[in-house]
């Protein structure tokens, strides 16, 4: 694994005490986070620690009380959730959000609509440009599945998504994030609802998606083994607040990590 | 899984239907649902019969001597009812029964409740006199529903005829696919001939076919005894000999890889083009105001299908474009234009029409395209009143004529070759062709760009259409002008063909007639909606505009009414649905469906792929 | 639907916003300007201030002021009644039942038709108040059966689908009893019987129509009643409960169905005393009576904030004033002619200023659970 700790390097992402509230409740509490190039991050935490909530705040789905979230050191604060994806951070969804009657392959080629540029016009008069751009979006929407082996491709390029089993629509779920064409994935607990063989199979892909196409990922994960394979460092969050951070075995002996988890009664 | 599926599961996967048990026996009636249907007939039949239906469309002759709408209107309900009573629901394993007599007595009894409900309007009508609040009470009615008898008589007749029906509604569930086919196209054929009547008359006149109508239709309205007969008998043998014919070529075309089904379907629209372009020169006037009607309704309604259809926005104040149209063009045009007269030609006009309406649907669709989308119906609703009371009002009517209107509006002239008014249809009909081609066009293009694709996104699920980097509110408001311009292409018509504007051509329910007709033939479907303007505009008529059946034009907007209320509750995908709108409406049956076929994607089937986990699960 | 706060720190940061934005300053600032004005008129009329748009302003008199405020309080009752019925069925199902409009006009159209017979019979001159109290016993009766018929038919069927399907299927039913008035009682404006001289005149109190007191004496009687049956009856309790989240309701052993039939018969009955009052203080209705008043009603649901019932009839009051007031106290001012024509106009610019300045209404919104984020 690649060592990405240096803190002389500028951070990916880096939130400064940010906060969120939902009417006096402290979902976040004044949280430094950050994340560098090329790192994946675990965040864990038991039920309720914020960790959705962080996600939510970084792609502006959530207003921020307070602090300040820096993306390739300027800040995020005050855009709309467009164009924080259209800045490099896509995300998937706990509960995978589809376009259930879009088809696999309209699914990820929607999600390029920040990297593309044709208007109406290019659409109404058919003009070489924008033959052109169809042509790569549908291309690269069609690379993007493939790197999921066989599973979404071929004839399931023209299924409406809602047909696709679970685990598929998991993985279409991080097509789509991967064809924003981000710097930064946040992964919404990629593997539940799967069962072993497929979680063993996707957190092998979460390794490949940082070391074949580059990206900084962010995991949220209840599964300790996944933790345990794909992460540089593990964030624990508690309450919203960081009461924990470094490689898996710091954190997993950890006394403040284990008292939150047995606090809660969670099986860790 | 496997296990749970049904036993009767064929080789390929796909359940066969189970064979249906013996019939039940004629008395083993569900009463109280019987009594409640024939009841709830009833109730629909006095209403019918005091809507003053039969006697206003008495005249219209379907069949000569025996039958004429307005009876017609009197018999749909008590075979409706009749056909309905017999439905089975199908259960999940339950043994389906075969219709038998069970099915025609259910028939008898319910279509004899159902026509009931006449016998005791009769008795009423004989016997009290109501006439102060129900303005159809008369005594006109009580004669035509008695045949002009004493009331005993149409207290009889109509039980034996609402039972006949009734019987006929239970006879058709006993009819195998074939044989049902053909009586459903003997019907469609001798009503459609009945309907049409003012269209085949005014073409055969103009093709010189003159006899083949004197034979077909009565002198004075209405199908001859005889050739009804002739027509149910040729269009039943072409139904069994067509047995499927059609769908077949249709499962064929669906079935052709890429390029070939490209040209087949450019071959059917190049096909139907040249049929539009070449029928109305056959017609008569009748035929071609008829088609400049339909065709600006298409307009309309292909411009609404943008907003509603694709981007999933119900704008309820969609007619407001068409006013601002209508409006921007006579002021531009018409030299009586109070204030400004510019007098522009038509064409030159047309470029300000499309700036001025786009700006309008800026204007309106920005504060309003955040909301709710329900919100979002009403406020449009508002704006679109708004904008027809500012015109109505004294306050400006400096500028737009107030309720007096702007009128003297010129033709359209187009490049000095031919100047398009209201006094040749077939040229409007033309004018209006070419701007629905580019309607058809452009809704055709964007639906599958980006855009269209952002629209379908913003449609299926905002937030999260929003976090794949799109722009909802710029996608949802270039929705709101793509539509507003559109519009405005049939205002800009609409005043050169009828030559003056007046507020009150421009009421909200307007508005709601072009989304019956969107939602009618199929929301997000082109052909849908072309399809549903055509039915209902040709055949009913437009707010203001005549249709095929005339007499209908009082009772049209009640029939819109209904059939909003029932295609939301029995279609809500419309006539010709949108493969896409149907799907969302039906997600959930679809998804079981598809699980029953075996075709769904479980986990073990994703496992043909290349992973080496495949080795390891199996 | 997920719904942010657009409160966030920075700038505006699109077009749009820039927009909504101008629309905001514009909004208040011709409504500041207007009452400016019509305060400048008031004060001397040859203010130049008040001359500066429009020569001809003349201003009211404190009669006339009154008058004006009086009559749109009466209105806004009315308005407020019809508005319950939105307010409740959006806070329990979630969806705007745009036939509940017509559901008024039936309340009025079946009270011109008993109060006509009863006319006939002598009983209306007779003994009014009599004849007023069984007519709006009939009519709540009549709207109720309608509006728990028009459950029954076209929304139960819909319940669960996507929300614009039951609002384009009211739509529908809107239409569709609109069209049945004209065709089976005509379609032209039918008359109430004439009314006794102290519901027609003015009384010394304060110079108002007997007809106006009485509107609101009613108004407020009925709303106070339903308030105490919501809050404090077991029927009530379940209505909050199925509004709060029907699913949870259920499993508590409530009868969602039922509670929803209760829902729409209350609102209904609300509906046709509101169509009595409208008979008795215009003693005219037409087919159409019931559109603007609904979409107003609405309005007034949603300035209220929807799911409030106190809401519902302070929201019916403040747009039956503003549409009363208004456009003399605003648009005359500043120079527009013929005001009177734009009070519905006016109307539906108070929803919308409302919804782009605040749309959650003055008191807040009580949503069913899945419509909150």
């Amino acid at each position: 694994m690649t060592a990405a700790n240096g803190t002389a390097r500028r951070p990916l992402l880096e939130t400064r005490r940010l906060s969120v509230d939902f009417g006096g409740l402290h979902a976040l509490d004044e949280l430094d986070f950050e994340v560098h190039e090329g790192e994946i991050v675990s965040v864990i935490g038991p039920n309720g620690a914020g960790k959705t909530t962080l996600f939510n705040a970084i792609t502006a789905t959530v207003e921020a009380s307070g602090g300040d979230i820096l993306f390739e050191g300027s800040s995020l604060m005050g855009l709309d959730p467009n164009r924080v994806t259209a800045r490099g951070i896509a995300r998937t969804f706990q509960n995978v959000r589809l376009f259930a009657n879009m088809t696999v392959l309209e699914n990820v080629m929607v999600s390029q609509h920040c990297r593309t540029r044709q208007h109406a016009f290019g659409a109404l008069l058919y003009t070489p440009s924008f033959r052109r751009e169809e042509a790569e979006i549908r291309e690269r929407a069609e690379t993007v599945l493939s790197f999921f082996g066989s599973r979404l491709v071929g004839y399931r390029f023209d299924q409406p998504a809602f047909t696709l089993s679970y685990a598929n629509r998991r993985r279409l779920e991080i097509a789509r994030a991967m064809a924003t064409q981000p710097k930064l994935i946040l992964l919404d607990e990629p593997v539940a609802g799967m069962n072993p063989v497929e979680s063993a199979e996707l957190t092998g892909m979460i390794g490949r998606l940082r070391d074949e196409w580059g990206f900084a990922i962010v995991v949220i994960e209840h599964h300790m083994d996944v933790v345990r394979e794909v992460s540089d460092r593990v964030v624990v969050l508690d309450h919203g607040t960081k009461i924990a951070e470094g490689d898996y075995a710091e954190v997993s002996t950890d006394p403040k990590v284990i008292e939150a988890y047995l606090g809660q009664g969670t099986d860790a | 899984m496997t296990a749970t599926l049904p036993p009767e599961t064929g080789a390929a996967g796909v359940p066969a239907e189970p064979s249906p048990a013996a019939a039940r026996p004629a008395l083993a009636q569900d009463w109280r649902r019987l009594v409640r249907m024939g009841a709830v007939g009833a109730a629909a039949q006095i209403f019918i019969a005091l809507s003053n239906m039969p006697v206003r469309l008495d005249e219209r002759v379907v069949v000569k001597p025996v039958l004429s709408l307005g009876y017609l209107t009197l018999l749909i309900v008590p075979f409706a009812a009749g056909h309905r009573v017999g439905h089975q629901i199908k259960r999940e394993g339950m043994a389906v029964h075969a219709a038998g007599a069970q099915e025609v007595v259910g028939g008898i009894a319910c279509g004899a409740v159902a026509g009931g409900g006449v016998s005791l309007l009769a008795v009423l009508l004989a016997n009290f006199d109501l006439r102060e609040p129900l303005v159809n009470w008369s005594p006109i009615l009580a004669e035509l529903l008695s045949f002009g008898n004493e009331t005993w008589f149409a207290v009889v007749i109509w039980l034996l005829i609402g039972a006949a029906v009734g019987a006929a509604g239970g006879l058709l569930r006993l009819m195998g696919p074939a044989a049902r086919r053909a009586v459903v196209t003997m019907a469609l054929a001798v009503g459609g001939a009945a309907v049409l009547e003012p269209l085949v008359v005014d073409l055969a006149e103009g093709m010189r076919l003159e006899a083949l109508t004197d034979r077909l239709y009565a002198r004075r309205g209405g199908i001859n005894w005889s050739s009804a007969l002739g027509l149910a008998a040729a269009s039943g043998v072409l139904a069994v000999l067509g047995r499927g014919r059609i769908r077949q070529a249709r499962t064929h075309i669906a079935s052709l890889e890429g390029a070939k089904r490209t040209r087949a379907n450019s071959g059917l629209i190049v096909l139907t083009g040249a049929l539009l372009i070449v029928l109305p020169l056959f017609a008569g006037k009748l035929t071609n105001e008829l088609l400049a009607n339909v065709g600006l309704f298409v307009l309309l309604a292909l411009g609404l299908n943008i907003v509603v259809g694709l981007a999933g926005i119900l704008d309820l104040g969609y007619v407001a474009f068409f006013a601002v149209g209508s409006y921007s063009a006579a002021v531009l045009t018409a030299a009586t234009s109070p204030r400004i007269n510019p007098e522009l030609p038509w064409l030159v006009a047309l470029i300000f029409v499309v700036v001025i309406t786009g700006l309008v649907g800026l204007f309106i669709g920005a504060p309003v395209i955040r909301m709710r989308g329900d919100y979002l119906a009403i406020v449009t609703l508002g704006f679109g009143e708004i904008i027809r009371l500012i015109f109505l009002s004294d306050w400006l009517s400096g500028w737009f004529g107030g309720s007096q209107g702007i009128t003297k509006i010129p033709g359209a002239g187009i490049f000095g070759l031919t100047d398009v008014a209201g006094t040749d249809p077939r040229r409007v009909f033309y004018l209006v062709l070419a701007f629905c081609a580019i309607a058809i066009y452009v809704s055709w293009r964007l639906e599958r760009s980006r855009l269209g694709r952002a629209w379908m996104a913003v449609r299926e699920d905002e937030t999260v259409a929003e976090a794949m980097g799109i722009n909802t509110v710029n996608v949802k408001l270039l929705a709101f002008v793509v539509g507003a311009v559109l519009g405005s292409f049939s205002g800009a018509i609409f005043s050169a063909k009828v030559g003056s504007v007046f507020p009150n051509s421009f009421l909200i329910l307007v508005s709601i007639v072009i989304l019956v007709v969107v939602i009618f033939g199929g929301m997000g479907s082109i052909v849908g909606v072309i399809a549903g303007s055509a039915v209902l505009i040709g055949v009913l008529g437009g707010p203001k505009q005549p249709g095929l059946l005339a007499e209908f034009s009082e009772f049209k907007l009640l029939i819109y009414g209904a059939l909003l209320i029932w295609m939301m509750l029995a279609r809500p995908e419309g006539l010709i649905p949108s493969v896409r709108r149907s799907r969302e409406l039906h997600q959930q049956e679809m998804a079981q469906d598809a699980w029953l076929k075996g075709q769904v994607d479980d986990d073990l089937d994703g496992d043909d792929g290349d992973g080496p986990q495949a080795a390891v699960a199996t | 639907m997920m719904r942010r706060r657009r409160t966030r720190s920075g700038a505006p940061r699109s077009g749009v916003d820039w927009f909504l934005t101008f629309l905001r300053v514009a909004i208040l600032t011709v409504v500041a300007v207007g009452i400016l004005a019509f305060i400048a008129q008031e004060i001397d009329t040859d203010n130049p201030f008040a001359r500066w748009a429009n020569p001809d302003a003349t201003g009211l008199t404190g009669a006339q002021f009154r008058g004006l405020v009086v009559s749109g309080v009466a209105q806004g009752c009315m308005y407020g009644l019809i508005a319950l019925g939105y307010s409740m069925v959006y806070g329990v199902l979630g969806f705007i039942n745009f036939a509940h409009g017509e559901v008024f006009m039936v309340g009025a159209m079946t009270g011109m038709i008993t109060s006509n017979k009863l006319a006939d019979a002598g009983l209306w001159e007779s003994n009014f108040i009599g004849s007023l109290v069984l007519i709006v016993i009939v009519s709540m009766i009549v709207c109720t059966l309608t509006a728990v018929i028009m459950e029954r038919v076209a929304y139960r069927p819909l319940r669960g689908s996507p929300r614009l399907i039951p609002l384009i299927t009211s739509i529908g039913v809107s239409f569709f009893i609109q069209n049945a008035s004209i065709v089976l009682l005509g379609p032209a404006a039918k008359s109430y019987p004439d009314v006794p001289d102290w519901v027609k005149d003015k009384h010394t109190f304060m110079q108002i129509e007997g007809a106006r007191i009485l509107v609101v004496v009613v108004a407020t009687v009925s709303m106070l009643v339903l308030w105490y049956l919501v809050e404090h009856t077991k029927g009530g309790k379940a209505m909050r409960a199925v509004a709060e989240d029907a699913e949870i309701a259920a499993l508590m052993g409530i009868n969602v169905n039922r509670t929803i039939v209760k829902v729409f018969a209350v609102g209904g009955a609300m509906a046709g005393l509101a169509g009595i009052l409208w008979g008795i203080l215009f003693r005219s209705v037409i087919h159409s009576t019931g559109f603007l008043p609904g979409i107003k009603a609405f309005s007034a649901a949603v300035v209220g904030g929807i799911g409030h019932l106190g809401g519902a009839m302070a929201g019916g009051i403040s747009i039956g004033v503003a549409e009363s007031v208004g456009p003399l106290l605003i648009l005359e001012p500043l120079g527009v002619s013929g005001v009177s024509q734009l009070r519905d106009a006016v109307a539906f610019a108070v929803l919308i200023g409302v919804l782009l300045l605040r749309p959650a209404g003055i008191f807040g919104e009580r949503l069913p659970a899945e419509d909150r984020t």
